[in-house]
């Protein structure tokens, strides 16, 4: 049965849409990123760290990660109202949750890291795209982290559990299941995880190897970028 | 900083080398979001803004039953800037998109007739939305000019048999005059000095402002002047002029 699976754009169950990473995409920012999967399109830039705004939220024993994400109106087939959304606020603050993990942020006590994520162009799987951009404009901006976080949704449509789901994938068949993912791949620790659809135990366990596998492949693209602004070509010989 | 720029502009100086009258790179990409019926970037040396275009139907206004509707708004995304936050839009991001929909709309480049579904029931709306993904200064001009670069990008949605939208474009583009076609500049002062297309840091220290749109036939569509200084009559004849030239110079980037 898995043999006789195709997917809409050909691809094969396990693997990844071409993906497309560059840094420093917002000039001003102190640390940016885009981050491209298929057509699925997201920035990300840093501005911190700074003094938190209000101060009554400020910590006096660790910094803050405050993240900001949103589609832009035309992002996506119909007309997105403009501004936050209970979506958009939900999304942000998984987004945050994501990080956080792979960040020490003790060393700066009182100001916060403001993260925004905007998605310019969307074909589902919008938030990983916006944690593998943020991972990278937080590396950018300097910010020291563990690892590099990298994200992928799983799961499964028509029976077949597959990688990167896109739009068309994500309303296919009668019960197509959506799992973001995000991991530190290294050490092999999910940092988000959401699901909903209707999948088994045995289904969820494989679909979460896949992600852990992708999640490597995604963390090797995130490196290239790094390398690309930083390191010169001569060193990278 | 405000007397070290009052005397570089007296002086006829730029931070970057430029002239009074010079604009930076100016850039413009096309289709840049593919969901949209029609997009653009536009960069002006550092400062970026997205704009794209979406149609919808809806009920038109009484007092023009058979004319579609448009409307502009813009976010200024609290990436693009330090100073920006979250939150309900800004003044500053009310009044750009005031000015940018006041140009589009009375210069009349987008033929509403052709707009019309059926009379007194249906016309399209454009929704024409402008994000500010970096501000180096000068953002009126570059979200003007990514407003129109999207209007020229944009395909007709189609529509089923019983006027729903499909989301598939046609092959109709949407019905612009190009002779009416706007473009705008908008001109700054610092001291006695008129100047152009200001950096973030400059535009910080200006005295005063006014932004001017004018159709490729040289006729003037919108003007809105800021800032707390006055202007002279003759200032505001320089504005133009330097307007004209800047905004002529634009529309060959924009073909």
């Amino acid at each position: 049965m898995a043999k006789a699976f195709k997917r809409n754009d050909g691809r094969k169950v396990d693997e990844m849409r071409p993906m497309e990473a560059k840094l420093g995409v917002v000039k001003s920012a102190e640390g940016s990123a885009m981050f491209k999967a298929g057509k699925t399109i997201a920035i990300a830039a840093v501005r911190g760290p700074r003094e938190v705004v209000p101060a009554h939220k400020q910590r006096a024993d660790r910094g803050l990660l405050r993240c900001t994400y949103d589609l832009l109106s035309f992002s996506v087939n119909d007309r997105k109202r403009p501004g936050p959304s209970r979506r958009s606020s939900e999304i942000g603050m998984v987004i945050e949750n994501a990080l956080l993990p792979a960040m020490d942020l003790s060393d700066w006590p009182y100001t916060s890291v403001d993260l925004y994520v905007y998605i310019t162009q969307a074909d589902a799987g919008t938030r990983c795209a916006g944690i593998n951009a943020a991972a990278l404009a937080l590396a950018d901006a300097g910010i020291p982290m563990k690892e590099l976080v990298s994200a992928v949704a799983v799961g499964k449509v028509d029976g077949q559990v597959i990688v990167d789901i896109d739009k068309h994938e994500e309303d296919q068949g009668e019960f197509p299941t959506d799992i973001p993912v995000a991991m530190m791949p290294n050490s092999g620790k999910v940092t988000l995880l959401q699901l909903d659809g209707k999948i088994t135990k045995d289904e969820l366990n494989s679909a979460l190897k896949l992600a852990e596998k992708s999640c490597k492949e995604i963390q090797e693209v995130q490196k290239q970028a790094i390398r690309a602004k930083y390191v010169s070509k001569e060193e990278s010989k | 900083m405000k007397d070290y720029m009052k005397s570089l502009i007296n002086d006829e100086k730029r931070f970057d080398g430029r002239k009074l009258n010079e604009f930076r790179n100016v850039s413009v990409t096309n289709n840049v979001s593919e969901n949209a019926e029609g997009s653009a970037i536009v960069k002006i040396g550092d400062t970026e803004v997205i704009a794209g275009v979406k149609m919808a139907t809806t009920v038109p206004y009484p007092d023009s039953p058979d004319d579609g509707t448009l409307m502009v708004t813009a976010e200024f995304l609290p990436m693009a800037n330090p100073d920006f936050s979250a939150g309900p839009p800004s003044i500053q991001a009310i009044e750009l998109a005031r000015v940018i929909d006041r140009g589009i709309r009375e210069s009349k480049m987008v033929d509403m007739k052709k707009l019309c579904i059926t009379k007194g029931e249906l016309v399209w709306m454009a929704f024409i939305d402008l994000y500010i993904i970096n501000d180096d200064g000068n953002l009126i001009d570059a979200a003007a000019l990514a407003a129109i670069a999207a209007l020229k990008d944009a395909f007709m949605p189609k529509l089923d048999k019983e006027n729903k939208l499909l989301h598939e474009l046609s092959s109709k583009k949407l019905p612009i005059i190009e002779d009416r076609v706007p473009l705008t500049c908008t001109v700054f002062k610092i001291g006695k000095n008129l100047f152009v297309d200001p950096v973030l840091a400059e535009e910080k220290e200006n005295d005063a402002r006014i932004s001017i749109g004018i159709s490729s036939e040289g006729d003037i569509n919108s003007m809105q002047k800021g800032g707390i200084t006055a202007l002279t009559l003759d200032e505001i004849d320089q504005a133009v002029e330097l307007a004209k030239k800047a905004t002529d110079d634009l529309r060959k980037i924009l073909k």
